[in-house]
């Protein structure tokens, strides 16, 4: 035990003492060398970014500098964050007027279990209803206890109709009644809630095949949107669950769940570096108007800034 | 879990083995991959710094210089570092107390703790205790009714106040399971930020009102770095008793696990497997070291193939590692050993080197394997490296593949042939063969 007093000891220090910002820390130490890559390594690494991407960019950053001779720290911090940012940069969420490719627009939302989907939905529910739109959500989550009810409290709240089927029943049969509810309600937007499921279990995300087939079926270039909700907590896995996800759906982008604690989300960087799966939205709490839009420079800033 | 841990480890120590000697720049090499492969697995960076200057400072030592067989020392090493840092043993529920124990789940958003406590309450159940799951979380929509239904799946009452605040629904609570001689309370809380004062301070008032027996954190197998600053906050403001580990039956690699433990210094009492309700085990430190090196499972795995495997399949295999003559035959054989053994996903990784070769381990991949090496001369499954161009064209046609399948599958052969010749040369048969005969406890997470 002696040992994990030690650890325990050890970390409450580092947190205050090392963890400041990647800003702090360039400035506070000048030129490039090997402890400021370090301590970059550090901060990058414990932001979630991982171990590949962050070598990546701390190599161009190395490069960088053998380049241009000695940078200073402005110029340091400068090339880091453009790096990420060109990583990060999609046109796809620059657009703030979120277009409606057909009536309905189907948004279909899947993610592992836990991570927000539902409540996510809530607040994407909103968003389209603060621009006007008609909103109806399919609860094709059959399967957690009091799933249905859960939506239906949102549903409630936001005054859009639900549908939804019994517990146990087929989730691409609530989605296909849905879609022709929406069709017969001239409804401008369809959000479909799934159960979560991890994405090592392939029944389960042959079940979420099906779903999506049944709306292209029905629907021309349905679903329109496919979003993954990630937990900003996860770490190195994030990665699985996007390719899994990815290969069985094709994403059209993540929602970036529960940025509103500590956790920085810096495995985005990474899934977009490999998979280019952009970032479309972010979830900053539990209320129906704490979602947002995916701002690239705003989500690098609070990266490079204190915890 | 910790599968990607397992390969990378796996090959760290491989070099060791390989290597014969022990020397300081070696230990070095190898411990730079074994902390990358933590990093990869979310084991927070400062503990993963730790681990790896106490793993150093015990390789780089006269015993393991001196030693005949020095990577086996290291394996030791870094398997009781891991042990020691998970937590030494097993350890659970302490239901010793007269009248009611009270349980209290706390935990992040979405972490798991209302299935948690539908899995103890059937837990306890089970072992005849009379239950009572108390739904404390007043915020999430529908929470009550999660509960609810929870219990009734498994009849175990709940308590449901709806207007009350959740302090006073504990307390309530506790109060009616000592009238009804309940022996066991578990209060559902809600889930909440570790840097949320308010919400953390309803935590606090919860525990100084009802005085819990135990208080278990839940957290997500899949969490990240962010792991150690959670655990902490807990712990200072509530004295956690232990920890609850969600989600483990997927792939998360788990290095949570390490930071939980390492900065709490709680120990780790179940794992979360699954959705349904009696998907939870109790956590063995020493299964999921062994996982981590890679070991573990290859005990299961002999103990398995012992059973079910041809013995005269299994020598002839043997001498052909012996003679590095595996050939693609061979591996389609193999395939079709395993197979026997039962559903193929989760078998094929046990193996170690396996996994890292990227083989696809469903049914179908093997039907696509069987196809593309049945449309292979004798000749070419003999010797693989004369497939080029042409006949890599040939067998994709005659087996309705592509050629980026016929290129992936020789690929993947080459890498499991250069992973078994080393097998062979390097004595990893008598690894198995020592492991097999210790006991283990049952079966290993996946
Ligand atoms: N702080 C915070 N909490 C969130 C956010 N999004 C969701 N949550 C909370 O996370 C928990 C899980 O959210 P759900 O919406 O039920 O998650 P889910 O993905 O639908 O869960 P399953 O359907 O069980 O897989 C709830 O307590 C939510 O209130 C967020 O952006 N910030
Ligand atoms: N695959 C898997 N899913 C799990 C496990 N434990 C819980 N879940 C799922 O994770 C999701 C969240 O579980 P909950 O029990 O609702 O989590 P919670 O911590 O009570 O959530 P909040 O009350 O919103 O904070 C649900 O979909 C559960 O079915 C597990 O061990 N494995
Ligand atoms: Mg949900
Ligand atoms: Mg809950």
């Amino acid at each position: 035990m002696a040992i994990l007093n030690r650890l325990k000891e050890r970390l409450s220090r580092t947190r205050t003492e090392l963890i400041g910002s990647l800003a702090r820390v360039v400035r506070g130490h000048g030129c490039l060398d090997a402890e400021l890559l370090e301590q970059m390594e550090e901060i990058l690494i414990r932001g979630d970014v991982g171990v590949e991407t962050t070598a990546k960019l701390l190599e161009g950053l190395k490069e960088k500098s053998r380049a241009a001779g000695q940078l200073k720290p402005g110029q340091i911090l400068a090339i880091l964050r453009q790096q990420i940012e060109e990583i990060l940069g999609d046109e796809r969420s620059k657009e703030s007027s979120l277009p409606l490719s057909s009536t309905p627009h189907v948004i279909l939302v899947a993610g592992v279990n836990g991570t927000g989907k539902t409540t996510s939905i809530a607040k994407l529910a909103k968003i389209y209803l603060d621009r006007g739109r008609t909103v109806l959500l399919a609860s094709c989550d059959t399967f957690r206890a009091a799933a249905n009810e859960q939506l239906e409290i949102w549903a409630r709240r936001l005054g859009v109709g639900m549908v939804k089927n019994q517990p146990g029943a087929d989730p691409a049969a609530v989605a296909f009644d849905a879609l022709r509810a929406a069709q017969a309600r001239g409804i401008d937007v369809l959000i479909i809630d799934t159960a979560g499921r991890l994405h090592t279990k392939s029944t389960l995300m042959e079940e979420l095949k099906k779903i999506k087939r049944v709306i292209g079926k029905q629907i021309q270039n349905g679903p329109h949107e496919t979003l993954l909700v990630l937990d900003a907590t996860v770490g190195q896995n994030a990665i699985s669950q996007a390719r899994l996800f990815h290969e069985a759906l094709g994403l059209s982008g993540i929602l970036l769940a529960k940025l509103d604690g500590t956790a920085k989300g810096g495995i985005v960087i990474a899934i977009k570096d490999r998979l280019n799966i952009p970032v479309s939205y972010i979830g900053i709490g539990e209320n129906l108007d704490d979602l947002e839009r995916f701002d690239v420079g705003k989500f690098v800033g609070a990266l490079f800034s204190d915890s | 879990m910790f599968e990607e841990l397992t390969r990378r480890l796996n090959s760290a120590l491989r070099d060791l083995r390989g290597r014969g000697k022990l020397s300081e720049k070696i230990v070095d090499e190898a411990l730079r991959d074994v902390r990358r492969a933590m990093l990869e697995a979310d084991v927070n960076y400062q503990v993963a710094k730790d681990f790896i200057r106490r793993v150093r400072e015990k390789a780089i030592g006269q015993e393991v210089l001196k030693s005949v067989r020095p990577a086996q020392v290291v394996v030791k090493i870094v398997h009781d570092e891991l042990v020691q840092l998970l937590g030494g043993e097993a350890s659970t529920l302490d239901l010793s107390s007269s009248g009611s124990t009270v349980i209290m789940l706390v935990g992040l958003q979405g972490s798991g703790k209302t299935t948690v406590a539908g899995k103890l309450a059937l837990h306890l159940r089970s072992r005849g205790k009379k239950t009572l799951l108390v739904a404390a979380d007043v915020y999430r929509p529908a929470a009550g009714d999660q509960l609810s239904l929870l219990g009734e799946q498994i009849q175990v009452p709940v308590y449901v106040a709806s207007g009350k605040k959740p302090v006073e629904i504990c307390a309530k609570a506790k109060e009616r399971a000592r009238r009804e001689g309940i022996d066991a309370v578990l209060l559902d809380t809600a889930g909440r930020w570790h840097i949320d004062k308010e919400m953390m301070q309803e935590l606090v008032d919860i525990r100084r009102k009802v005085a819990p027996d135990e208080i278990l954190l839940v957290a997500d197998a899949m969490t990240g770095q962010e792991a150690v600053n959670l655990a902490k906050e807990f712990d200072a403001l509530l004295d956690l008793s232990g920890v609850v580990l969600t989600k483990m039956d997927g792939d998360a690699r788990g290095g949570a696990a390490l930071s939980l433990r390492a900065v709490t210094g709680k120990p780790i009492k179940y794992v979360g497997m699954g959705e349904k309700l009696d998907a939870l085990e109790p956590f063995y430190p020493d299964r999921m070291a062994s996982r981590i090196l890679g070991m573990g499972d290859v005990v299961t795995l002999v103990e398995k193939a012992k059973a079910t495997m041809d013995l005269s399949e299994q020598r002839k295999l043997e001498e052909k590692l012996r003679q590095k003559t595996f050939s693609l035959d061979d591996f389609l054989s193999q395939l079709h050993q395993l197979k026997k053994m039962g559903p193929l996903d989760g078998l094929l990784d046990l193996v170690p080197g396996f996994e890292a070769s990227g083989i696809v381990v469903d049914e179908k991949a093997l039907v696509r394997v069987e196809a593309m090496i049945n449309s292979m001369t004798a000749q070419e499954r003999e010797n693989p490296k004369i497939i080029e161009g042409n006949r890599k064209r040939r067998i994709a046609a005659g087996s309705g593949r592509t050629v980026q399948e016929v290129n992936q599958l020789l690929r993947q052969f080459a890498m499991i042939q250069k992973m078994v010749s080393g097998m062979g040369e390097r004595g990893w048969e008598k690894n198995l063969l020592s492991m097999r005969s210790k006991r283990r406890k049952g079966r290993v997470y996946r």
